[in-house]
């Protein structure tokens, strides 16, 4: 490298010291600042709407604050629709699915990572390319056999499905975890004879819950959003979950913004309550789950 | 019991279960492209005549393009998300409240947020139309009716559901750095865009690698947002692979040639994976 190029990147640092030192941190707060307005403002409409009457919405600035805030606009949808009943669908087929998927994962993972045999490895890859198959391609076959099965328009079907495609993400996640497990308690309790299945059920498991408990929230959330599978499974309306019944929702009643926004709401509230609670463990698990694969 | 017994009891029903309704699924869907087929009648093997026809099918090939240009956007919007995270990652106070906020519409469902976002282009009451009206824009378009607009407004709310799992992913690689590289670094006298180009980047690159494939192939596969948005409108101007398999099977019942749709995207996935990890692909892994 010629001197004078050495001089010049010299000053060339210098400045951006400078620079970064006095209207640098300015200008880069007003870059992480402008992209939370833009994270944060939509939302923050979506309540502002959803509280408003449709006067208020057609006649007045989108950006005021609701006159009076319609509260009766969430007590209609939740009362007059079966906005209450595709909420308690989400949560049951959730919760079921989410149970499924950690117990069958966690049996995996415990034989993966602690027991010897000879096809441990294509197992373990067969989960693990699972991570990498477009749902969508899967769609037509799995319609026709559930269809040949009769559980089409039958919530089997789609716990079923969620556990499928969520079982590779969460045994990714349960393996780090159970790669680091000390084995001082479980070997101890092989000496003491205890059984296979109680050494799972009574000392594993239970030593896992850390990680059980980000695999849980992160399949809760994958589930509880899911559309296309119960889109395409379920046709009647007792079956239906939030994402699909708030689409229909939505379909029949296109012109009562608050309606639609307090729907939107309802739907989102579980999620952003959890967040607020458990938002250490989401930021791991979705970490987690991205950077491995 | 026998050893093999318990093992198969452990590993069998999750096994089971993904094969049955994973990978019989991606096979069958090959072969059912062989098909003519209804959805419940009976099936007429055809040969390759669904595959011949998707060759020749421009909606196909449109959509295939729309798909496309919605993986580029999303691996140069990673650049963008890259450049956050740098800034998040160089000892900024609320950090780590910031990352959180970023990551809120991400948890959002496809749906929710699709609605929202139609709201926000609503011709006369939007979020958007109302702003453009309060400085004086005349006549601010109808996005999502308009075929040259309508693409580059369903990216938005793609970009805000996923700029915050980016920049999340990012962060953390950043932060895994040893400080005594870093400080070795400005020891030598490095700037601190030195340092993030120098030796941030390179150490990050494995991370990076993976997100653009992530991005790519999570382009490639990308309906729910469009399919709640727009059904693929106005005329196909946002038509994508998924949402015209989707349209092809469960529209207008053609689930042969549906499944030939759903044959070429997994093959599109499977190939843009393969081939990105062949070009990003470098013998010098860098340890520390």
């Amino acid at each position: 490298m010629e001197v004078s190029e050495r001089q010049e990147e010299k000053a060339e640092q210098k400045n951006d010291r400078s620079f970064l030192g006095t209207i640098g941190y300015v200008i880069l707060y007003l870059i992480l600042g402008i992209t939370a307005f833009f994270q944060i403002y939509p939302l923050f409409w979506l309540v502002l709407f959803s509280l408003k009457s449709n006067q208020e919405v057609f006649n007045a600035s989108p950006f005021a604050l609701p006159i009076e805030p319609r509260w009766e606009n969430y007590v209609n949808v939740w009362t007059q629709g079966n906005i209450s009943l595709y909420f308690f669908n989400s949560v049951w087929i959730t919760v079921a699915s989410v149970a499924l998927t950690i117990l069958l994962a966690s049996l995996v993972t415990f034989a993966i990572t602690r027991m010897k045999w000879k096809l441990n490895n294509l197992v373990l890859g067969l989960f693990m390319i699972g991570l990498m198959i477009p749902v969508h391609s899967t769609l037509i076959p799995l319609f026709d056999f559930f269809l040949n099965i009769n559980l089409i328009d039958h919530p089997l079907a789609i716990i079923l499905t969620y556990t499928a495609f969520n079982l590779p993400l969460t045994i990714m996640i349960l393996l780090g975890f159970y790669y680091t497990l000390p084995r001082e308690v479980e070997e101890a309790a092989v000496i003491d004879g205890s059984s296979v299945h109680r050494i799972f059920f009574q000392i594993t498991l239970p030593m896992s819950m850390p990680v059980i408990s980000t695999t849980a929230i992160i399949n809760m959330i994958y589930n509880w959003n899911e559309f296309v599978f119960i889109n395409t499974f379920i046709s009647s309306d007792r079956f239906k979950t939030l994402t699909v019944g708030i689409q229909n929702f939505i379909g029949q009643y296109s012109t009562d913004w608050g309606a639609i926004g307090a729907t939107l709401v309802i739907s989102i509230l579980p999620i952003l309550i959890a967040f607020f609670f458990l938002s250490n463990k989401i930021v791991e698990g979705i970490a987690a789950g991205a950077v491995k694969g | 019991m026998s050893n093999k017994f318990i093992i198969a009891l452990y590993v069998l029903p999750a096994l089971l279960l993904i094969l049955v309704l994973i990978y019989v699924p991606i096979i069958l869907t090959g072969y059912y492209g062989l098909m003519k087929w209804d959805g419940i009648g009976d099936m007429t093997f055809i040969g390759l005549d669904n595959y011949i026809r998707l060759l020749n099918d421009q909606q196909f090939w449109r959509s295939s393009g729309h798909s496309f240009l919605l993986a580029i956007f999303s691996a140069v919007s990673l650049i963008g998300y890259l450049v956050i995270s740098l800034v998040l990652a160089a000892k900024i106070k609320g950090a780590n409240l910031l990352r959180k906020l970023y990551l809120i519409p991400m948890l959002l469902s496809s749906v929710a947020i699709a609605q929202l976002w139609l709201k926000i282009y609503h011709p006369t009451n939007g979020l958007l139309n109302s702003f453009l009206y309060s400085i004086n824009v005349a006549n601010p378009p109808a996005w999502l009716a308009e075929p040259s607009l309508v693409l580059g407004a369903i990216f938005v709310p793609i970009i805000w559901q996923y700029a915050g799992f980016y920049i999340l992913i990012y962060y953390a690689a950043l932060k895994n750095i040893p400080d005594s590289v870093i400080e070795a670094a400005k020891i030598d006298g490095a700037s601190p865009l030195k340092i993030a180009y120098m030796i941030k980047l390179p150490l990050i690159m494995g991370v990076i690698k993976v997100t653009i494939i992530l991005a790519i192939v999570g382009s490639l596969k990308y309906f729910d947002l469009i399919y709640v948005m727009t059904g693929g409108g106005p005329n196909g101007a946002s038509e994508v692979i998924a949402s015209y398999m989707y349209k092809q099977a469960f529209s207008s019942y053609n689930f042969g040639y549906g499944s030939a749709i759903g044959f070429a995207l997994l093959l599109f996935c499977l190939l843009a994976t393969v081939l990105i990890r062949k070009l990003t692909n470098t013998d010098d892994e860098i340890q520390y």
